[in-house]
């Protein structure tokens, strides 16, 4: 026992990895014994990061459950772990939808050892960049979990699979470029990746880097940081890969995508913009803002004008990030004030009721996709008598991402809201207005998939629409309960999430 | 004197051809007994070399000398030291891998099914050349080894190599290597001169020759010629021309030991009389090599993504590769240094694993046109996961070895010309990109009609060598200790030979 509760965080992180390395070796072609396998090893990681969950001390300052290890100590990198409540929510929220994403996947019958084997592998490499604290190790995982997302995508998605998936590759590659160049200049000026050294002396270092003057070099170090979160939350401009990765990727890869994957971004500006770029931060906070803004908006119009069920609910992800992203903006504008720590527990919150109600969402979608196989929501119509349990999932999983308040979204949303208006006034009631076209797109797609005319298709005969499967309720469940826990009752996760954002600003 | 493991393991291929020719040629199954043999014999003892080098002492270890021709100064004297350790694990572990390729499948003709006798023999014999420039520690040896790893290529080529060009590519590439190591020759025969009139004794001692004090002219005016001559086999842009059209008519095991160990050859010979004994030309000309190994780092990635053979996308992404450890060499700094001797190693299995896997492709579907190919993995589970592992080592994947090398190397360019860095950034996406689009390409989708119900899956000597070749990749990936600290060792030696630094 003493061996687990000095090696929580390690457990953890590379359980899945390591039963996915065993899943390799378990002769058999017995799809059922796969299934269980990974879906059972998944409540390992669940069960540990509970036990983190309820004996961390939110008033401790500092990252809690540390460990490090010997990695690459030519270059002055450690495998270094550790949580606060910033990190500890997302770890949960990962370790959370993995089983659930897991279940989801029995549906799968093509080559299911190795789709469930890159699923623990992503779980693995989620899991690392939230518990890194140092900078190499992070960005190693980083670039880790793009690999087994890439083969989901490629290999169990939709029709336009090759396109998506190396789209997603190469534009988050592309975007990480900045990213390691910046983590190389650092890791080349301290001598070390440790982020807590990194984050005490950068901020402050004034000295010219190969002759340019420091505010520059911080300047294009900051964008570089910045474009590769931006890409992965994503942010307008840089969102075109998310529609085409979403819809084509098999549901549980775009459960994991939209529940946890996007976050990454945004964790990124979190863990690493704040604290290292507070200066660059707070000058450009209106340039993100607007990028936020932007998202915001045109997230909400594009999934309004999508005739894609799937794409609707991926162009939702854009804009509701877009408010993850304002929370931030505002935070980083006034650091400090109390307005920004409203703003940033809003942001954090909203990170994790995304989670919940997007991969709800895309789950429910591959539900009904499955049994119907087509995703065009004119053809749908008219099915809630057909399957009464599916519609009032599907309504109540709306209304969460639509922002009703009494569930998740409306507080996590409020929240942004209420602390970035005094900050960023203009750009929080554009934002506001783009509320408006959520509940908008919302409203369309339960309209065209529930009710009006009905489509005689799905009523009889061969194609006649099944109900929801107890599988799949069971998947649902616990992101309802989640759902409504929150919505009526956030101090639980907020005081944890409070706590960390006064001791890190 | 010790146990002289080194020149056993230098000289076991050799007793090994004279065996093996002695063996009548029909008895193809004892001549490949006797190459597996002595190859797990060498790989075994350089295992052993690389385990029991002494990391806290550093230097040259397992120190072999015996007079040769004293009156000109030549001894034959061997040594590893943190650098050249891994390179010789890295032969040994090359020249097994390849005699299990090698062995082939009488059934589906793959492999090497003609005159196996005399393939191995000269495989062999290059192995030995191989080696002893790995281990030479005298000037003249080292030089006399490199020519005994270059002759044999050309039969090699032009005897078992792709019908269609491997008269060209074997002529091209011995001309080409020629030429360079004539270049360089001229160097070393002037250095030695210049070494002897200083000190009034004649020598082609290196370590005595790393004393010699050069002047800053005279190295100016040597560094570049013996660098570059040595280069041209570590195919630096731009006289990269020869290696691709080598790789591509070289039958299989001869492309993994050409792209994994050969090409490391001209580098490490490069690293070792170039900058090791003109370190001051060195520093001169650092920018020189800098912008000719960024020059290749990304157009040889762009090359190799518009290929449509698939040994030709491999050769182009070897120019890349090799590229990056001529870049690290460039550096002149620990960083840089430390990651070019990993990525020697790491970019030699990776390279010898893709031709392997080619190979396999090519030998029961006769075509290497990627267009052509498709469902690989399918057919050949194995041999896909193989090359999906060798393709996120090429794209610097951390978890592999390729980021474990790489890294380094581009912080060692942040620390001498960031521009540097920032360009050779973009060949990680081309590397992506070009990686990712052939394994989907070749490996997934349809099995193209032409190709349905003639494929076989790999035997499993094939798989045996797929496994060795990976589990390396993967081990230095995720235990960077296991490789980097001997390397530092080395680099050590270096960065006293350039005065601190």
């Amino acid at each position: 026992m003493n061996f687990i509760a000095t090696h929580l965080l390690s457990l953890i992180l590379f359980t899945p990895a390591l039963a996915a390395v065993i899943m390799l070796f378990l002769p058999s072609d017995d799809h059922r014994l796969f299934r269980w396998f990974a879906f059972g090893v998944s409540f390992i990681p669940l069960t540990l990061s509970l036990v983190v969950w309820f004996n961390f001390r939110s008033i401790q300052p500092g990252f809690q459950f540390q460990e490090t290890y010997t990695w690459y100590a030519a270059i002055g990198s450690s495998l270094h772990l550790g949580v606060d409540g910033l990190s500890l929510t997302m770890v949960l929220l990962t370790t959370l939808l993995t089983p659930l994403a897991l279940l989801a996947s029995f549906s799968i019958n093509d080559n299911v050892k190795a789709y469930m084997m890159l699923f623990l592998f992503l779980e693995t490499g989620m899991l690392g960049v939230f518990m890194a604290l140092d900078l190499l190790i992070f960005f190693v995982f980083w670039e880790v979990g793009l690999v087994p997302m890439y083969f989901l995508i490629n290999q169990w998605g939709s029709a336009n699979r090759n396109y998506a998936s190396l789209k997603f590759m190469i534009y988050t590659m592309g975007g990480s470029l900045g990213l390691l160049l910046a983590v190389q200049l650092l890791g080349v000026l301290f001598k070390t990746y440790d982020l807590q050294f990194i984050a005490a002396n950068w901020s402050a270092y004034t000295d010219p880097i190969a002759g340019i003057p420091a505010t520059t070099v911080k300047t294009v170090a900051f964008w570089a940081f910045a474009i590769a979160f931006a890409v992965k939350v994503p942010l307008w401009p840089f969102h075109t890969w998310l529609p085409d990765a979403h819809t084509e990727a098999p549901t549980a890869g775009s459960m994991i995508l939209a529940g946890v994957l996007l976050k990454l971004g945004a964790y990124g500006f979190l863990r690493l913009i704040l604290p290292l770029y507070p200066a660059e931060a707070h000058n450009f906070a209106g340039a993100l803002a607007f990028l936020a803004t932007a998202a915001i908006v045109f997230g909400a119009l594009a999934s309004y004008a999508q005739t894609d069920f799937k794409r609707l609910v991926a162009y939702s992800s854009v804009n509701h990030m877009g408010f993850v992203v304002l929370g931030i903006a505002a935070a980083a504008f006034a650091a400090g004030t109390a307005d920004a720590t409203i703003a940033l527990n809003g942001a954090i919150l909203q990170m994790f009721n995304h989670g919940l109600s997007a991969a709800g969402m895309f789950f429910l979608v591959g539900v009904i996709y499955e049994r119907t196989h087509t995703r065009d929501l004119e053809e749908f119509g008219g099915l809630f008598p057909l399957v009464p349990v599916y519609g009032g999932i599907l309504i109540f999983t709306s209304m969460a991402s639509l922002g009703l308040p009494g569930l998740n979204g409306f507080i996590s949303e409020f929240l942004v809201v209420r602390g970035s208006y005094p900050i960023l006034t203009a750009y929080t009631a554009i934002s506001m207005l783009g509320l408006l076209f959520t509940g908008a797109y919302i409203l369309k797609g339960i309209k065209k998939v529930l009710h009006g005319p009905i489509n005689e298709r799905w009523a009889h005969g061969e194609h006649k629409l099944t109900e929801i499967s107890t599988r799949e309720v069971l998947v649902m469940v616990p992101l309802m309960a989640l759902i409504l826990w929150i919505g009526i009752y956030p101090a639980w996760i907020l005081d944890v999430i409070n706590k960390a954002v006064v001791m890190l600003f | 004197m010790n146990f002289p493991v080194l020149s056993i393991i230098t000289f076991t291929p050799m007793v090994a051809a004279a065996i093996m020719l002695l063996l009548p040629a029909q008895r193809k199954n004892e001549t490949r007994a006797v190459a597996l043999a002595a190859a797990i014999f060498a790989l075994t003892l350089s295992f052993w070399v690389f385990f029991n080098y002494d990391q806290a002492a550093g230097g040259y270890q397992f120190v072999e000398k015996y007079n040769w021709l004293p009156a000109l100064g030549i001894t034959l004297q061997f040594g590893v030291d943190g650098m050249s350790a891994p390179l010789v694990l890295l032969t040994g572990v090359v020249m097994f891998t390849g005699v299990l390729i090698s062995w082939g499948d009488e059934h589906v003709m793959a492999g090497i099914q003609d005159r196996p006798r005399e393939f191995f023999a000269f495989l062999f014999i290059l192995a030995t050349g191989v080696f002893g420039v790995f281990v030479s520690l005298d000037l003249f040896m080292l030089f006399f080894f490199y020519e005994i790893a270059v002759f044999p290529m050309y039969l090699l080529i032009a005897i078992w190599g792709w019908v269609v060009t491997r008269e060209y590519a074997a002529m091209k590439l011995t001309l080409y290597l020629f030429i360079g190591s004539v270049v360089s020759l001229v160097g070393v025969i002037v250095m030695y001169w210049v070494a002897g009139h200083n000190s009034g004794v004649f020598t082609f001692d290196m370590l005595q020759m790393e004393k010699a004090g050069f002047s800053q002219t005279f190295q100016n005016i040597w560094f570049l010629p013996v660098f570059l001559g040595f280069a041209v086999l570590g195919g630096i842009w731009p006289f990269h021309n020869w290696s691709p059209d080598g790789h591509v008519a070289a039958p299989t095991a001869v492309s993994m030991f050409h792209a994994g160990v050969l090409m490391k050859l001209g580098a490490f010979a490069a690293l070792r009389v170039g900058i090791m004994l003109l370190p001051e030309g060195a520093k001169y000309w650092s920018w020189l090599i800098m912008l000719f190994a960024a020059v290749a780092v990304v157009y040889g990635a762009y090359i190799a993504f518009v290929q449509k053979d698939l040994k030709y996308m491999i050769g182009f992404s070897s120019v890349s590769h090799m590229g990056l450890v001529m870049l690290g060499f460039s550096t002149l700094n620990r960083a840089g240094l430390t990651g070019a001797g990993v990525q020697m190693f790491s970019h030699g299995v990776m390279t010898a694993l893709f031709f392997a896997i080619t190979g396999m492709i090519y030998d029961r579907s006769h075509t290497r046109q990627i267009p052509e190919l498709g469902g690989m993995s399918r057919i050949m589970p194995f041999a896909a996961i193989g090359f999906i592992i060798g393709g996120l080592v090429s794209m610097g994947m951390p978890g592999f070895s390729g980021f474990v090398a790489e890294f380094p190397i581009f912080m060692g360019v942040w620390g001498s010309r960031w521009l540097v860095a920032v360009i050779a950034s973009i060949s990680i996406i081309i590397t992506a990109a070009y990686i990712m689009r052939n394994i989907r390409q070749v490996f997934f989708g349809d099995v193209p009609e032409k190709l349905e119900g003639h494929m076989t899956d790999v035997t499993v000597l094939d798989k045996v060598a797929i496994t060795t070749l990976c589990l390396f990749m993967i081990a230095i990936g995720l235990f960077p200790s296991f490789m980097v600290p001997m390397v530092q060792t080395g680099v050590e030696n270096i960065l006293r030979l350039l005065g601190g630094a």
